[in-house]
């Protein structure tokens, strides 16, 4: 009896971490092992992509440190590899472990900025179009259906290169990067438009909402405190998901030759460099960070499903 | 009906508009394009005589129609890279582009259902498993990525297979093919099945997912109750309702297999529209991007016109719709 009241006097302030571990989303997370296997692989990625100068075991771009006698070297584990270069050296020598550590790292800010950029413009002109209605509702609505028609990837694509064109070669390298976050980012907005619209349209007839006008509040204000925080739960999950396709297509331009520059490297920038080598039968240069990236969309893809299952009342 | 394909021609044409418009706008601010044409020597009254003849000098609107129109006809000026009319370049390339996405949407379908059916029928079997698991690798691993793996496997350590380019090809009329020839079919294995891959694995999963749908419904049921053998409802009464979602969706997917093209072109360096224009993208071509942007931009709404169409006429409730609504 004692047991159970003290316990009961502990659990009633309940702490906002206590009450996640107690939740079902916490308890089917540790249920799966392929989950907690891709979220603990994702959260090694993140870690070392943020820390890549200290974690990296050289540095691929620093020039004092390559040598040229080192290049091409198969991985430590072939009969002519050396156990400096467990994933073998490029062709220039630089340590391929360390190029996909300093690659993913551009891969994840690419695809999470792109991500984060879809997200301010799909969730602005959904909150804007379910709100407003009308005229405007319909246009934008329009302009999604049209863009849904055709493939993100092509569009991503036509961006990217239409704007390259546009910009003067000298300044290329410079804002390769801010291009591609643009195009990857505006060629995904629709989803979240759509659901946050669905949304918006339920919250704006709530009570909630009717009173915050009836106190005096303008739109901007209602949007931005009310309805905003009441239409982000879905946007979790299509942005984890999303990440996944953005960073695919990033890495598709790259390696089509006209995403970020070779200066900076990233996953899809290394394949590209690697498969010039696939022929010579150097084949650790392209086939590495491939399979780096297959392991990083397919971690995020997995976390994705199962934080869609988990988070929808109607699956259980 | 009348106002509904009158409402979908107004949208296409509006979507058709704002391509050309941006591509005229590409081909017209982008650079020079009379300092792309002539070369060092030409004098400033040459250009301007040169300028004037092509009415660049022009109001912007009547340029744009000219742009138009001549877009309506095939005609998208000169290459500055090739020195070629454009029109050219997109004939040679179209057939390569064509026989590729074909022979990969056949071998999309034909592999593609068949594993659907067999995964929604034995749900728990071994290979439905294994089908399931690669269908989800599939859809993890990036086109580009397919194609190098089977370069590295067919290409370079068992040297079955050509790894680049079409093979020698016959030209039948301004139509060059590759598959009346041996080198021609064996350079087109690869790139094929790169590009079918993904919509093989789209195509499985949505077989699947239709089939467990019908099969849960009353008339399959009924069917089953009548005694018909498991043959005959599996395939005459499931399978033929489960078609209809699938070829619709495949028919929108043809878009993205031209969209993959691109992709799958640059890996094999198959000499198609999808190479064409990536090399225009690097060599700044504003012409060829231009054709490819209107041209990839009407293929696209073509195909959602016949499929808006289609629908319309397979799903009455949608006349009802767009009577009392509109």
């Amino acid at each position: 009896m004692s047991v159970s009241t003290s316990e009961q006097a502990g659990a009633a302030p309940k702490s906002r971490l206590r009450s996640f571990l107690d939740g079902d989303v916490w308890y089917s997370f540790t249920r799966s092992p392929v989950v907690m296997l891709s979220a603990i692989f994702l959260i090694v990625t993140f870690l070392a992509a943020v820390f890549a100068p200290y974690v990296a075991p050289h540095d691929p771009f620093d020039l004092a440190s390559i040598d040229l006698m080192d290049a091409s070297l198969p991985p430590a584990w072939e009969a002519d590899g050396d156990p400096r270069f467990l994933l073998g050296t490029d062709d220039q020598g630089r340590d391929v472990l360390s190029t996909i550590i300093f690659g993913a790292r551009i891969s994840l800010i690419v695809g999470i900025a792109a991500v984060a950029f879809s997200i301010v413009l799909g969730v602005g002109l959904g909150l804007i179009s379910g709100y407003v209605g009308g005229r405007l509702d319909a246009f934008i609505m329009r302009v999604a259906d049209v863009q849904l028609s055709f493939p993100s990837i092509l569009i991503a694509l036509l961006i990217d290169g239409v704007a390259r064109s546009v910009i003067s070669r000298s300044a290329h390298d410079e804002i390769a990067l801010y291009v591609l976050v643009f195009a990857i980012g505006v060629s995904g907005w629709v989803q979240y438009a759509r659901t946050v619209r669905g949304s918006t349209l339920v919250e704006r007839d709530k009570e909630y909402v009717q009173a915050a006008r009836v106190i005096g509040m303008g739109p901007t204000l209602i949007l931005w405190r009310h309805v905003l925080p009441n239409v982000m739960g879905p946007v979790l999950v299509i942005a984890t998901i999303h990440l996944a396709v953005a960073i695919i297509t990033e890495a598709t331009l790259s390696f089509l030759g006209v995403g970020v520059p070779p200066t900076t490297p990233s996953l899809g920038t290394l394949i590209r460099i690697g498969n010039d080598y696939l022929f010579s039968g150097e084949w650790w240069i392209t086939i590495f960070p491939g399979v780096a990236l297959v392991l990083l969309v397919l971690a995020i893809n997995l976390l994705g499903d199962w934080l869609r299952d988990a988070l929808n009342p109607k699956l259980r | 009906m009348i106002g509904f394909i009158a409402t979908r021609l107004f949208q296409s044409v509006i979507v058709m508009l704002t391509v050309a418009l941006i591509a005229f706008a590409l081909f017209r601010f982008v650079g020079d394009p009379i300092n792309n044409m002539v070369g060092q020597d030409t004098t400033l009254e040459e250009r301007a005589a040169l300028k004037e003849r092509l009415g660049l000098n022009d109001p912007f609107f009547i340029q744009f129609a000219r742009f138009a129109g001549n877009a309506a006809q095939g005609e998208f000026g000169f290459s500055y890279q090739h020195r070629r009319p454009v029109s050219e370049l997109v004939a040679e390339r179209l057939p390569a582009t064509l026989e590729l996405s074909l022979i990969s949407a056949i071998l999309a379908l034909a592999i593609g259902i068949p594993m659907g059916v067999y995964t929604a029928l034995r749900r728990n079997g071994l290979l439905s498993r294994a089908f399931m698991t690669l269908s989800l690798i599939g859809v993890s691993l990036p086109t580009f990525l397919i194609g190098i793996l089977l370069i590295l496997f067919f290409g370079v350590i068992l040297r079955w297979l050509p790894t680049f380019g079409r093979g020698e090809v016959v030209d039948l009329g301004g139509w060059t093919t590759g598959l009346l020839t041996e080198s021609g079919l064996r350079s087109l294995i690869m790139p094929a099945i790169t590009l079918a891959l993904f919509q093989m694995t789209l195509i499985m999963r949505l077989v699947r997912a239709e089939m467990l749908e019908v099969l849960r419904t009353d008339f399959v049921k009924f069917a089953r109750a009548r005694g018909l053998p498991d043959r005959y409802v599996h395939f005459k009464t499931a399978l033929k309702n489960t078609l209809v979602p699938v070829i619709t969706i495949t028919g929108l997917q043809l878009g993205s297999i031209i969209a993959f093209a691109i992709i799958t072109e640059s890996v094999f360096q198959w000499p198609g529209m999808g190479l064409l224009f990536i090399q225009a993208i690097g060599n700044v071509d504003i012409p060829v991007m231009a054709a490819y942007l209107v041209m990839i931009a009407f293929f696209f709404v073509v195909i959602n016109f016949v499929v808006d169409m289609l629908y319309y006429a397979v799903d009455p409730r949608l006349r009802v719709d767009a009577r009392g609504g509109h």
